[in-house]
């Protein structure tokens, strides 16, 4: 087998150890979905939501929410606790470079959040028969920009905290808000008109409403793409620039 | 041959000197040892000699190549301190990992038997002991089959068994041909081990020796002890030119001297017929020869 292959497959097992931040990130996602789901008032097209239902916006709003806990929670805590413990810095007396651990790290992190996205979209159509609209390359872009985002503000605290508690600390810090904006707790169409315009520039609400244009069939709009591509220029040109292998 | 080389190795960091001019050279197949107070440069010198620092000054050639160049990587194997791995990876699961990086790995099952690792197999890394993840550390330093092993506090942290077990798996890797670096402030096994001996304090070299050359190149006295069966004026030993010192310590006398000490001491107390009780003598070790090298005690 390919070292790459190896040493994802590894981190793969590594994850599956951690049966609470696996569950959250797998599972979570989508319980939410079931649970919003089973109220009926949410299932009634609603005349403020344009003449969506409350589930249809859940739906993506889940898929923000499993890039966030991949990306903002877990990510920083384990890359840092990598750090901390040494592990990077052993690699780097053996002919594998660091670096193909950390893309393994991506790579296993990606999967993840793929096979939770699957489930959410599984689940959204079969039980509340939420549907993608026809656009699926517009989905895959909305996603794989949200992804590439958040990963870039994951690893810059990566980078920057001491150790991996404070990683974990930093990430739960930013989680709640940066959820708050991708309309976790009150759907982005609902916010009163400033907080939406806030929203628009914080990277889970611009990935949020680049799932929601992909899922009703437009592409992912020119502002919230360019968000995306901001945050992973800065907070990836940043974390390039100060990250340490030990 | 000469596998690796050091000439006047520099690194600080930020206003810290850690070395201030070292300078070594290590030949195929011996036990190099590198022996130092805390605090010495010991550590930043092998780190800059693996590669995963870069000097401020000074020239390193490993393998006759620059210690950057990443080919090196698979021909030195490193254990170093703080370096650790995933909590849950398991014993097993790191040796196939880390044996899958070479293309020529060492058997790991060979290993762990040697390394007394093999009833951990399936235990996670978090759940080893301190000496049982410093017996997986070397493991892992040993199982790319390298040319050249460097290992940086190789036995702290293990019980003196597992200590012993260690030290004679070093011999028998240098016996299969290995050369090995071998950082330690452990006086007992850089004697133990080391063909040669490069003692560092405050970032320098201040000796370059087998154990036994320090040991012969130091100015040494000896110090016997004995209790004597009846009272011994002091004057008739300090009439012999070999005793320099004679101290009561209650019943005990304690005489300082160089020389045949020990012949002059015995013929005074005959000739006066007087017994020795539970004589002693203290000969100089490694640890004197340390101390009067660099002002500092070895062992915490």
């Amino acid at each position: 087998m390919p070292v790459f292959a190896k040493l994802t497959l590894t981190e793969i097992k590594l994850f599956l150890r951690e049966p609470i931040s696996a569950f959250f990130v797998l599972f979570f996602p989508t319980l939410l979905v079931v649970i919003l789901g089973s109220i009926p008032s949410f299932r009634e097209p609603q005349a403020d939501l344009g003449g969506a239902r409350v589930i249809d916006l859940y739906v993506g709003i889940a898929v923000a929410l499993t890039l966030a806990m991949v990306a903002i929670q877990v990510t920083p805590a384990v890359l840092a606790t990598y750090r901390e413990r040494g592990v990077l810095r052993r690699l780097a007396t053996t002919p594998v470079s660091p670096l193909k651990l950390l893309g393994a790290q991506l790579a296993m992190f990606g999967l993840a959040a793929i096979a939770s996205t699957a489930l959410v979209l599984a689940v959204g159509r079969l039980a509340f028969d939420v549907r993608l609209a026809d656009n699926f390359p517009a989905f895959v872009l909305a996603f794989l920009l949200t992804a590439a985002g958040t990963l870039a503000i994951g690893i810059f605290v990566a980078a920057v905290v001491p150790s991996g508690k404070a990683g974990n600390s930093v990430g739960t810090i930013l989680f709640f808000p940066l959820m708050f904006f991708a309309g976790l707790w009150t759907p982005r169409e609902v916010m009163p008109e400033v907080l939406q315009r806030i929203a628009d520039f914080t990277p889970l609400g611009a990935g949020e409403r680049a799932l929601n244009e992909a899922m009703t069939g437009s592409w992912p709009s020119l502002l919230s793409a360019t968000v995306l591509l901001g945050y992973v220029a800065v907070f990836g040109f940043a974390a390039v620039r100060s990250f340490r292998w030990s | 041959m000469t596998v690796i080389e050091v000439r006047n190795l520099r690194k600080a960091y930020g206003d810290t000197l850690a070395v201030r001019d070292v300078s070594f050279t290590v030949e195929a197949g011996e036990i190099f040892g590198i022996l130092g107070p805390n605090g010495a440069g010991k550590t930043t010198t092998v780190e800059c000699v693996s590669g995963l620092r870069r000097p401020d000054a000074g020239v390193i050639r490993v393998l006759d190549r620059d210690p950057d160049d990443r080919s090196l990587r698979s021909d030195v194997g490193v254990q170093l301190q703080e370096s650790g791995l995933p909590d849950k990876l398991t014993v097993r699961e790191a040796l196939e990992l880390y044996a899958s990086f070479y293309a020529e790995p060492a058997d790991w099952r060979a290993l762990t038997r040697e390394l007394g690792l093999g009833e951990k197999l399936s235990t996670s890394y978090v759940k080893l002991s301190g000496g049982q993840k410093q017996r997986l550390s070397i493991a892992l330093a040993l199982i790319g089959s390298p040319r050249i092993a460097i290992l940086d506090e190789l036995t702290t942290g293990l019980d003196p068994q597992a200590r012993r077990d260690t030290w004679d798996l070093i011999e028998s890797v240098r016996a299969s041909g290995v050369t090995i670096v071998l950082v330690t402030h452990f006086m007992e096994e850089a004697e133990r081990l080391c063909d040669r001996l490069a003692v560092i304090d405050r970032g320098e070299v201040v000796a370059l020796d087998t154990p036994a050359g320090l040991i012969a190149g130091m100015d040494s006295e000896q110090r016997i002890r004995f209790r004597p069966s009846a009272p011994i004026d002091d004057v008739l030993l300090l009439a012999r030119p070999e005793v320099r010192q004679v101290t009561h310590h209650g019943s005990q006398l304690e005489v300082v001297g160089t020389g045949n000490l020990l012949h002059a001491v015995t013929s005074v107390l005959a000739v006066n017929e007087i017994i020795a009780a539970d004589l002693r003598i203290e000969q100089a070790s490694l640890d004197d020869a340390f101390v009067q090298l660099t002002g500092r005690f070895g062992k915490e």
